[in-house]
């Protein structure tokens, strides 16, 4: 019964949020505008340079893309909770005999539509610049799938940190430069083996090369001319991407519970 | 009558800062207390406690006989609190805002849905109710703040500077309708920082400063603590100052100020309009030019200034 409530309560805020995505269209429009360009300078101006082995660049890039516009989406988690914060609407949540969880399970499931929204429209883009899924639906779906719940569990690292800062201004430009280097230092562009050393431990270690290299294997963007490689959750991408999602899960849902407890506006 | 809230020895501190720094306060069921400070003052921090969203270093509080640490989630059923900053969602219309506090106040839709069209209808936003809270006045969003804070017709109301930020019609207005609320028989606790809100509002004022209710009472209460009548005079220049003061010396129950520049004199005096009458007849008699003359009850700004040392408003230590 306690549960349900909880639940209810959680559509109800997760409701509040999807009519914010209606009102506000220029939010979704500009949330993908960002990948759509990177998508572009990609396909065009980079990627004649960028030699992938057995394939065209663009066939390889789009998993990459997916991958960074959904944790650029799954930010918009931190971005809404810290604006509810500063506009004093978390107080009034707080005050109200509501479930203790439901903010933030609204927040993080009302993201989790934004970006399934999102990556529809990615996907059009990539079929329309020459990207093709040669798989079947079925895996085609995992791939979405498991982008989005990678997506989900990353929307709870960023309610921890934006109601941690309680400023939009701060998280957005902390965000952007957290997320910059973990998308990039990846294999989510280049291939992770061409990287200098260093660059290349952390690429082949990062999550989101996992999560990458899941959605490109389950698109059937990948060739037997790619160097196989070397490293764990590089053989095994996908059960390293649901481990990556449990771990995430386990660490930032208590955290982000924690924070949201204590979170009063200024 | 029982109490709908009592406080004991409250403490919160914030680091080294201490916000609240052993608060004791009590309001009895069905009035409205006035909590009285500057800004920094401790104001908000007290009342954060009282709607559970802070929890006390020290001290106990309960509201509506519910302790804030232990019975928070049935405290805050019978609670309403609206915050100074008019907590309510731009994107989401007037209805839907009060709709939603109402589901999560655990109304059920119909009765949600019911709730939000009454209290449109008595904040008078019913032409904006389908409109986006984006394009509503200042005014408009702070009644639609109050009226979220009632959906669930709440036994104890917080208002937290209901009024700051608002230009003064809309403050008037505001005015009318909190008095128009707990006619009802609601307890209301009201934070303030201006002292005309506090005279016009509350039953019973508590000023705070520093985290300490260091005054109570009534506001007539409060301003025969800071002392009697006072008869002011203006007049043009230092000499005239001068002969003013010797002339009105006897009247005085207790020391005279004088602005040497203003050429400005307050008397402490008892007695009424014969002893501003008896005065004026003593300036002309010294053929001393009076350019102002009034007698005047102490002010609670006067009653913030003895007991502080500060002027109530316009300070911002925050």
């Amino acid at each position: 019964m306690k549960l349900l409530q909880a639940l209810a309560d959680g559509s109800v805020v997760a409701k509040r949020n999807l009519i914010k995505i209606k009102r506000v269209p220029d939010l979704l429009v500009f949330s993908t505008a960002a990948p759509i360009m990177f998508v572009l300078l990609f396909a065009y101006v980079f990627g004649g340079s960028i030699e992938i082995p057995g394939m065209d660049y663009r066939e390889f890039l789009m998993a990459g893309i997916f991958a960074q516009t959904v944790l650029f989406g799954a930010t918009i988690t931190g971005s809404g909770l810290a604006e509810d914060i500063t506009k004093g609407i978390i107080d009034r949540f707080r005050s109200l005999p509501m479930a203790r969880s439901a903010v933030l399970v609204g927040r993080t499931t009302s993201d989790l539509v934004n970006n399934a929204l999102v990556i529809v429209i990615m996907m059009i883009t990539g079929l329309i610049v020459g990207w093709r899924i040669h798989s079947s639906p079925l895996e085609a779906l995992a791939a979405v799938g498991i982008l989005l719940l990678f997506a989900y569990a990353f929307s709870w690292a960023m309610a921890w940190i934006g109601l941690l800062v309680r400023s939009p201004e701060v998280f957005n430009n902390a965000s952007f430069i957290f997320i910059f280097p973990i998308t990039y230092i990846a294999n989510t562009f280049v291939q992770s083996e061409k990287l200098p050393s260093v660059l290349r431990h952390i690429a082949e270690w990062n999550p989101v090369s996992a999560v990458t290299l899941a959605a490109r294997e389950l698109f059937g963007n990948t060739s037997p001319l790619q160097t196989p490689p070397d490293v764990w959750p590089l053989q095994h991408p996908v059960l390293a991407s649901l481990g990556w999602v449990v771990i995430f899960l386990l660490i930032f849902v208590p955290l982000a519970n924690y924070q949201y407890k204590r979170a009063v506006a200024r | 009558m029982t109490d709908a809230i009592v406080a004991e020895g409250l403490v919160k501190r914030y680091g080294s800062v201490v916000a609240l720094n052993g608060l004791d306060l009590t309001v009895p069921e069905g009035t409205i207390m006035g909590l009285l400070g500057p800004n920094g003052a401790g104001k908000t921090t007290a009342v954060r406690v009282f709607t559970t969203l802070l929890e006390p270093d020290e001290g106990s509080a309960r509201v509506a006989g519910l302790d804030v640490r232990t019975q928070a989630d049935a405290l805050r059923t019978s609670i309403g609190l609206s915050g100074q900053y008019a907590a309510v969602d731009d994107n989401l219309t007037g209805f839907e805002n009060l709709d939603m506090v109402g589901r999560l106040y655990h109304l059920g839709r119909a009765r949600s849905r019911e709730r939000a069209r009454e209290l449109l209808e008595r904040f008078d936003l019913v032409d904006a109710a389908d409109r986006p809270v984006k394009g509503y006045s200042g005014g408009m969003r702070r009644r639609l703040d109050l009226a979220g804070a009632l959906v669930a017709k709440p036994s104890v109301l917080f208002l937290d500077e209901p009024t700051t930020g608002l230009d003064p019609r809309s403050r008037l207005g505001m005015w009318d309708v909190i008095e128009e609320l707990v006619k009802g028989g609601t307890t209301l606790l009201l934070t303030t920082q201006y002292l005309e809100e506090a005279d016009r509002l509350a039953d019973q004022i508590a000023v705070i400063d520093h985290g300490k209710v260091i005054a109570e009472g009534t506001a007539d209460q409060l301003k025969d603590q800071v002392g009697g009548e006072r008869l002011e005079l203006s007049v043009a220049t230092s000499a005239e100052l001068t002969t003013a003061k010797s002339a009105l010396a006897d009247l005085a129950v207790g020391p005279m100020e004088s602005d040497e520049r203003q050429h400005h004199l307050t008397v402490p005096v008892a007695g009424g309009s014969a002893v501003l009458m008896e005065a004026i007849r003593r300036m002309d008699a010294e053929s001393v030019k009076v350019l102002d003359v009034g007698l005047r009850r102490p002010t609670l700004d006067d009653v913030f200034l003895t007991l502080t040392g500060h002027h109530a408003e316009g300070e911002d230590e925050k």
